[in-house]
C-alpha cells in the first residue's frame, strides 16, 4: 500500500529520479501492448511482407480510420449479439446450474449429457440454426449463448455440490429443508464460482457470435472480416480482429470488476483487516 | 433425574443390509442438565452417535428418545458444533450466529420483527465467550480459537436443550483449548444446558464431564460408564491432582484394551 500512496501523493521530493516515481506494475500492460505493436511493425519492415499477407500495425490503424463507419457499426452489432447471447447464457446457466446442483441424481443424470453437448463444435450447429431462424442476428445470439452457458452451469453446480457436510448437518439438525440449505448456504457459496465463470463465458460468447456472423449473417465483425477477406482487404480483416480484441478485453474487465464487487469476501487476502 | 436422551439397544448399519455395522446394541442415558462425554478408539461410531441423537440418522433397530419424543426426524432442540467451525465467510460473525434462528421453526417467523432482541442476545453470548465487539468482523478475520468460540455461540443461540459437541477443540493449540474448556464449563453452569461431548482427549472429558462413556471399537457400544467425582466448579488446577490423573490413566487403559480387542 505504501508504494501506491507515495506515487499518487504530489511529489514533494523533486530529487527523486523519475523512474522511481512511476508505478511500473500499473503501466506494464500498456508498455507490453505498445511493445507488441512495435515488434510487429519491425517484423513487417524487416521481412518486407506484403500487406495482403501480414499488414503492419500502422497499416491496420490506417484501415481503422479509413473504414471507421462500417467498423463502428459492425462492432456494435457484434457487441449486441454477444451480450444478448451472454445474458441469456447467464440466466439459463444459473438456472440449469442450480437445477443440476440440487440433487445428486439430477447431477449424475444430466452431467454426461452436458459434456456430450459441450463436445459438439458450435460452428456445426450454425447451419441448423439458420434452417430454423434464417440468417442474421438470431443464429449469432444463439451460438453465443450455446457456447458460453456451459462453464456457467458447471461452476454453479460445483459450488452447490461442494457444501461442507458439517454445515449441512448443523442446519438439517435444526430442521432445515433442502430449500433453506440452498438459499442460506448453497447459492451464496456458489456465487464466487458463478462470477468467476462469467469471465470465461464472455470471451467464449465472442467466439460464438463471430463464428456465426462469419458463416451466416450480413452484419457484424465476423461478416465484415469475411467479406474483406474475399476482397483481399487484409488490413481491414486485421482491423476487425483488433476491434474484437478491444471488445473482449473491455467485457472481461467489466466481468472481473463485477466479480470483485459482488464476492469480495472470496478474495479475502486482498482485503485489509 | 429425568432423562433427556435415552438410547436403547440401537443398531445402525450404513449402506444396506451388507454394509458396515457402525454401532450395535448401543445403550446410553443422559439426564437433563448433565454433561456427558463419550470417548473411545477411533472409528467407534462416535459420529454415528451424534447423528442418531440429532435425528440425522434413524437407526435400523432400537429406540432413540430425546426430550420424551421418539426420534424419527431431525430434532430441532439441539445445537451442534464440530471440529471444523464452518462459519459462512460471506456473513459477519453476528449474522453467522443468527443463522439457526432463520431455520428453527419457532424463531424464523419472529426474527424480522424482533431483530433487536435477538441481536442483543447474540451479543450477550459473544460477551460470554470473550468475543465482545467482534460481531461485525468476518469469520476469516478471526483466529481459529475465536472462530470456535463463535461456533459455540451459533450452537447456543436458539437456546437448545441439548448441545452436541463433536471434538470441537481438536484443532486448537493446548492453551486455547484450556481456555475454551473453561468457556464451555461456565456455559454449562450458567445455562443448565445438557451437553454431550464426543472427544479423543481424555483429560478434556475428565475435566468437563459428569459422566464418561467408554465405547468399544466398531461396532460401537458402551463398554463402561464412569461418574466423575470432582466437585464443581472445577478449576484447571484439578488436572494436576492425583485422582484426576488416576482417572485419565484408567480411561486410557480401557480404550487401549478396546483397541486390542478390535
Amino acid at each position: 500500500m505504501s508504494v501506491v500512496t507515495k506515487n499518487t501523493a504530489p511529489s514533494t521530493t523533486p530529487g527523486k529520479p523519475l523512474a522511481q516515481r512511476i508505478n511500473w506494475v500499473k503501466l506494464a500492460p500498456w508498455l507490453y501492448t505498445v511493445g507488441l505493436f512495435v515488434l510487429w511493425e519491425l517484423l513487417v519492415i524487416v521481412l518486407q511482407t506484403p500487406p495482403t499477407i501480414l499488414p503492419a500495425p500502422s497499416r491496420v490503424f490506417q484501415a481503422i480510420a479509413q473504414y471507421w463507419s462500417p467498423i463502428w457499426k459492425n462492432s456494435l452489432q457484434t457487441l449486441y449479439t454477444t451480450t444478448v447471447g451472454f445474458a441469456i447464457a447467464v440466466v439459463a446457466g444459473l438456472a440449469i446450474g442450480l437445477f443440476i446442483g440440487w440433487s445428486k441424481a439430477i447431477y449424475a443424470g444430466l452431467y454426461p449429457l452436458m459434456i456430450g453437448f459441450n463436445a459438439i463444435p458450435k460452428v456445426a450447429l450454425v447451419p441448423i440454426l439458420v434452417i430454423w431462424f434464417g440468417i442474421g442476428a438470431v443464429p449469432a445470439i444463439l451460438t453465443a449463448f450455446l457456447i458460453s452457458f456451459f462453464p456457467i452451469v458447471v461452476n454453479v453446480a460445483t459450488g452447490l455440490a461442494t457444501i461442507e457436510p458439517e454445515t449441512e448437518d448443523v442446519l438439517r439438525a435444526l430442521g432445515a429443508k433442502k430449500l433453506d440449505i440452498m438459499l442460506k448456504v448453497g447459492i451464496p457459496r456458489s456465487m464466487p464460482y458463478f462470477f468467476g465463470s462469467l469471465k470465461i463465458a464472455i470471451t467464449l460468447a465472442f467466439v460464438g457470435s463471430v463464428v456465426s456472423e462469419t458463416v451466416a449473417s450480413n452484419y457484424g465483425l465476423g461478416n465484415m472480416m469475411s467479406s474483406a477477406q474475399s476482397q483481399f482487404n487484409v488490413p481491414l480483416v486485421f482491423a476487425g480482429l483488433l476491434m474484437l480484441a478491444v471488445e473482449g478485453i473491455a467485457m472481461y474487465a467489466l466481468m472481473a470488476w463485477i466479480e470483485m464487487r459482488m464476492t469480495g469476501w472470496a478474495h479475502r487476502s486482498s482485503m485489509s483487516h | 433425574m429425568p432423562h433427556l436422551v435415552s438410547i436403547d439397544n440401537v443398531d445402525m448399519r450404513y449402506g444396506g443390509a451388507a454394509g458396515t455395522l457402525a454401532v450395535s446394541g448401543l445403550t446410553m442415558k443422559v439426564g437433563k442438565g448433565e454433561f456427558a462425554a463419550v470417548v473411545g478408539p477411533s472409528g467407534c461410531g462416535k459420529s454415528t452417535l451424534m447423528k442418531l441423537v440429532t435425528g440425522l440418522h434413524i437407526p435400523q433397530s432400537g429406540v432413540v428418545i430425546v426430550a420424551d419424543k421418539h426420534v424419527t426426524k431431525p430434532v430441532s432442540i439441539v445445537g451442534m458444533a464440530f471440529q471444523n467451525p464452518t462459519m459462512l465467510p460471506w456473513r459477519t460473525t453476528l449474522d453467522n450466529i443468527l443463522l439457526p434462528l432463520e431455520i428453527v421453526e419457532r424463531h424464523r417467523h419472529r426474527l424480522r420483527a424482533n431483530k433487536r432482541e435477538y441481536v442483543e442476545k447474540a451479543e450477550h453470548l459473544l460477551e460470554t465467550v470473550g468475543l465482545k465487539g467482534f460481531g461485525s468482523k468476518f469469520p476469516w478475520q478471526l483466529s481459529g480459537g475465536m472462530q470456535q468460540r463463535a461456533n459455540l455461540c451459533r450452537a447456543l443461540i436458539h437456546e437448545p436443550e441439548l448441545l452436541m459437541l463433536d471434538e470441537p477443540f481438536g484443532a486448537l493449540d493446548a492453551f486455547t483449548r484450556e481456555e475454551l474448556w473453561c468457556v464451555i464449563r461456565d456455559l454449562h453452569a450458567a445455562q443448565g444446558v445438557t451437553i454431550i461431548l464426543v472427544t479423543h482427549d481424555l483429560r478434556e472429558a475428565t475435566f468437563l464431564a459428569d459422566r464418561i462413556f467408554v465405547m468399544s471399537a466398531r461396532p460401537g457400544k458402551v463398554l463402561k460408564e464412569h461418574t466423575v467425582p470432582f466437585a464443581r466448579p472445577r478449576d484447571l488446577e484439578v488436572m494436576y491432582e492425583k485422582g484426576f490423573n488416576d482417572m485419565v490413566h484408567e480411561l486410557h487403559g480401557e480404550i487401549a484394551s478396546a483397541r486390542v480387542v478390535a
